[in-house]
């Protein structure tokens, strides 16, 4: 029975099947939860998928290269859903155009606190250098933010880490932190979600309402570029 | 709706060959979101089924990002011995950041005549 249960076992992880289904499945369960728990963003369903699938593949011992032929395909759509972040953003047009300059304005400085704070407290906490530079643009996308720490030394793969755990984080935090601050204003609470966390803060503003989503969308496309010209000169001016 | 999906990887694809070409430090689907906001807005609406499609993308959003996730916890264990000022770091930093944000574009954004 078990050689039997093997063989379908080495069967299945050999095809692509298994892990985009296991991959549904454990978010799918996550936002089950996620409702069962009121919709607390506390309870965040990528969170909760990637420990369990961590879980599985440790468990399995499947290598990352095997699990994610069947998971580019979800990883895949990444691409046409950042380009669909167009559409929330031409509803709200006649918003961003009237609030441009606060847009502006509040993006720089939200930029430059990313990585100011995220240096300065590793730092103060006695990270060494190149944790230090891998750190600095994790507010950033993920390929703009590996793209420069590679540039100053840093460490991709840590930032990859960073950047994934700064967008959960925020999802997670952000929006009880901004009511407790008061800051109610839809366009504020999207924007500082995209500056601070990406893509999956933005994933986060959108189940706000349309208003956060586009100016969540809006705010990271722009930090990816203010992180691109400032952390560099930033962090030359800091070392 | 096929059309729409099509129209959504060129987009990608153009801001791709943008992006390397001009050697613009944004990631290609960034910029592919550039064109096809310009596109609307010469367009001057959201086709329905363009619209529908978008909607299905967005509302699963996170869900795209569990993949890319997964492989960065498998490879966690490079976080080492510095976890604690990293994960101080991360924690403290992010809300600073949404904060920050979040205050001054709800003071400056505000209208002024109410």
């Amino acid at each position: 029975m078990t050689g039997e249960l093997q063989t379908i076992w080495v069967y299945l992880a050999a095809s692509p099947l298994l892990s985009l289904t296991l991959t549904l499945l454990a978010y799918t369960l996550g936002l089950w939860l996620h409702r069962r728990a009121g919709k607390n963003p506390l309870v965040n369903p990528v969170l909760f998928a990637m420990l369990v699938l961590v879980a599985l593949l440790s468990a399995t011992d499947t290598d990352y290269t095997t699990y994610f032929q069947g998971a580019q395909f979800v990883h895949f759509l990444l691409g046409p859903a950042t380009v669909a972040l167009a559409i929330p953003l031409y509803r709200q047009v006649r918003q961003v155009k009237d609030s441009a300059p606060a847009i502006i304005v509040a993006v720089f400085c939200g930029s430059i606190t990313a990585a100011l704070t995220a240096v300065g407290i590793a730092w103060a906490l006695g990270a060494t250098e190149p944790t230090l530079l891998s750190l600095a643009p994790k507010s950033a996308t993920t390929p703009v933010a590996m793209g420069i720490a590679e540039q100053l030394g840093g460490l991709p793969s840590l930032t990859a880490a960073a950047v994934i755990l700064t967008g959960i984080i925020g999802a997670m935090a952000g929006s009880s932190l901004l009511a407790l601050l008061g800051v109610n204003d839809s366009r504020a609470r999207g924007l500082a979600m995209g500056v601070a966390s990406h893509g999956i803060g933005t994933a986060r503003a959108l189940q706000i309402d349309d208003v956060a989503g586009a100016f969540s969308g809006l705010a990271m496309g722009l930090n990816a570029l203010a992180t691109a010209v400032l952390v560099p000169i930033l962090l030359r001016w800091l070392f | 709706m096929l059309n729409f999906f099509v129209l959504l990887l060129l987009c990608q694809l153009a801001g791709e060959v943008v992006v390397v070409s001009l050697g613009i430090p944004l990631p290609g689907p960034v910029v592919g979101m550039v064109l096809l906001f310009v596109g609307l807005l010469f367009h001057g609406q959201v086709p329905a089924q363009l619209d529908e499609l978008g909607k299905g993308l967005l509302s699963n959003l996170s869900l795209l990002f569990v993949p890319a996730g997964v492989g960065v916890m498998l490879h966690a264990e490079r976080v080492g011995a510095e976890y604690l000022p990293i994960a101080v770091s991360l924690v403290v930093s992010t809300l600073v950041t949404i904060a920050v944000t979040g205050w001054i574009m709800q003071k400056l954004a505000a209208e002024p005549e109410q």
